[in-house]
């Protein structure tokens, strides 16, 4: 396994390249883009909703980006790696190339993005007065479970996009349902006990919650809050490779 | 030693309702019984098997199913039924024109076609000056490569091929690429390759090329296999009465 991965690190890295290349091609702005958006999301966030929930909650500003920050990246790396199979559809019918291989790229040029965005959320922390902890390291856990959830799901949704192209619409109507599920905008402290246990099904809002609990209450979660958010990202993982397994060879005849 | 050997190859391609409808329907016709998928068989029972340094030539018209035949050597399908056995490295120029990108420039789609052959780094580095050369791209490199002619873009694609130094080679009708004066210099090049001591399977509608390089001959029509052997010469002249049809089959 590694070795194959090894073997293909070239091939890899210049279609991350090719990627990167292609999104900002022809625009002015380029890769500040990728910046910029999650802030205008933000900044009409916090306009519009600073009026209903801002005044009880603490360090509104950075409450929502927290949710921002989290969902834009699931949401970018899910809808791109769907079509991640298809768009290369005329390269691996003629070159016997390991077809994940497009999907990685994709999610890492997505995890790039979503690198820069972070740097300008730390930005915000120190302009919003958070104190900087030895906690912050450990957002890097709720940051490889994210990736591996989106793995996972670009894995599910670039084969079934391949079976059936209505996925990019249904997961274009879910990503927004799931947007309002996650508690992005809002605090869940208000709802009962057992509706707030259904939250914790969402992958998503735990990872939005394991940055608002680490960042802005400045504190830890328990190891079953650890195991939970774990193992959910493994078992959607999971489930895509063994897609991948079993249709790697059926692609072929679809597209 | 043999390098190469199919046995039994059988490859399907379903076909049908399937490939236009959405979610709906294929729900609504597996639900009413409705759902079908006709089977094509690309290639039924073909076998062969290659010594090192042999090289077979493919012949049979257009549908006989040779391209789905060099996709499964080259394991890009999977037979339906049979199996294929191969030893060393494997590089397979089906289409030289795939994979490149219209929008990157030259440079660019050199190293990503580069990759996809299974190149280092190091080594395009190394090159890269030489296949420009080659292709005669000097003044292009930052290009798109769509601005480029068609014929253009294959003396690049061909130029980044050649390079390969496998065990086994498929060459699928590429030996005939660009205007006079570069087809000419692609054959010198693709003939030393192939003398590196390559295994080779060469498809070509050119019965004279077949004639003159191969020592064996695989003859498919419509997926079925008519003939295989080392007397390259008989099959050959039976396929051009076959061509002529002085001959049925």
């Amino acid at each position: 396994m590694f070795q194959t991965l090894k073997s293909y690190q070239f091939l890899f890295e210049e279609l991350v390249k090719r990627d990167f290349k292609k999104k900002y091609k022809r625009t002015v702005l380029g890769m500040a883009w990728s910046v910029l958006s999650p802030l205008l999301t933000l900044l009409v966030m916090r306009l519009v909703f600073t009026q209903f929930f801002g005044h009880t909650t603490p360090h509104y500003t950075i409450f929502l980006f927290c949710g921002n920050l989290v969902f834009a990246f699931f949401s970018d790396s899910t809808n791109q790696g769907m079509t991640s199979l298809m768009d290369n559809a005329h390269i691996f019918t003629k070159v016997n190339v390991p077809k994940y291989l497009f999907l990685f790229a994709k999610n890492t040029q997505c995890l790039i993005n979503f690198g820069l965005t972070l740097c300008v959320f730390f930005v915000f922390c120190a302009l919003d007065h958070i104190t900087f902890t030895w906690r912050f390291v450990l957002l890097l856990y709720p940051i490889a479970c994210l990736v591996l959830l989106n793995l996972g799901l670009g894995l599910i949704l670039s084969a079934l996009f391949v079976f059936f192209r209505d996925m990019q619409y249904l997961w274009g109507v879910f990503t927004q349902l799931l947007m309002y599920a996650s508690a992005i905008f809002y605090s869940i402290d208000g709802y009962s006990p057992q509706v707030q246990r259904i939250f914790l099904a969402n992958p998503v809002y735990l990872i939005i919650k394991y940055f608002r609990v680490v960042v802005i209450d400045a504190s830890l979660l328990s190891w079953h809050y650890h195991l939970l958010m774990a193992s959910e990202a493994l078992i959607v993982l999971g489930i895509g490779c063994w897609m991948y397994k079993k249709y790697n060879h059926q692609f072929l005849y679809y597209v | 030693m043999t390098i190469l050997e199919a046995k039994n190859v059988s490859i399907r391609y379903i076909t049908g309702d399937f490939k236009d409808i959405g979610l709906k329907e294929f729900v609504m016709r597996k639900l009413t019984g409705n759902y079908h998928v006709t089977e094509f068989w690309a290639d039924k029972d073909v076998s062969f098997t290659l010594e090192r340094g042999e090289m077979l030539g493919i012949i049979g018209s257009n549908g006989a199913g040779k391209s789905t035949l060099l996709k499964a050597v080259s394991g890009i399908m999977v037979p339906t039924e049979g199996w294929i056995r191969r030893e060393g490295t494997i590089a397979a120029l089906l289409e030289l024109g795939s994979g490149f990108d219209g929008d990157l420039t030259v440079k660019e789609n050199a190293y990503l076609r580069g990759a996809m052959l299974g190149y280092t780094r190091k080594f395009m580095d190394e090159k890269y000056d030489e296949i420009i050369a080659f292709a005669e791209l000097k003044d292009f490199e930052e290009r798109p490569f769509k601005q480029l002619s068609s014929g253009m873009q294959s003396r690049l694609a061909f130029s980044i091929a050649c390079l390969v130094k496998p065990d086994i080679l498929i060459l699928d009708e590429v030996l005939s690429v660009g205007d006079g004066a570069f087809r000419k210099k692609s054959e010198e090049k693709m003939r030393e390759v192939i003398s590196g001591g390559a295994t080779t399977i060469l498809v070509s509608h050119s019965l004279e090329q077949v004639r003159e390089m191969c020592t064996k001959v695989l003859w498919l029509h419509k997926g079925k296999q008519i003939d295989f052997g080392s007397d390259v010469q008989g099959i050959c002249d039976r396929y051009q009465l076959f061509l002529d049809r002085k001959l049925e089959l």
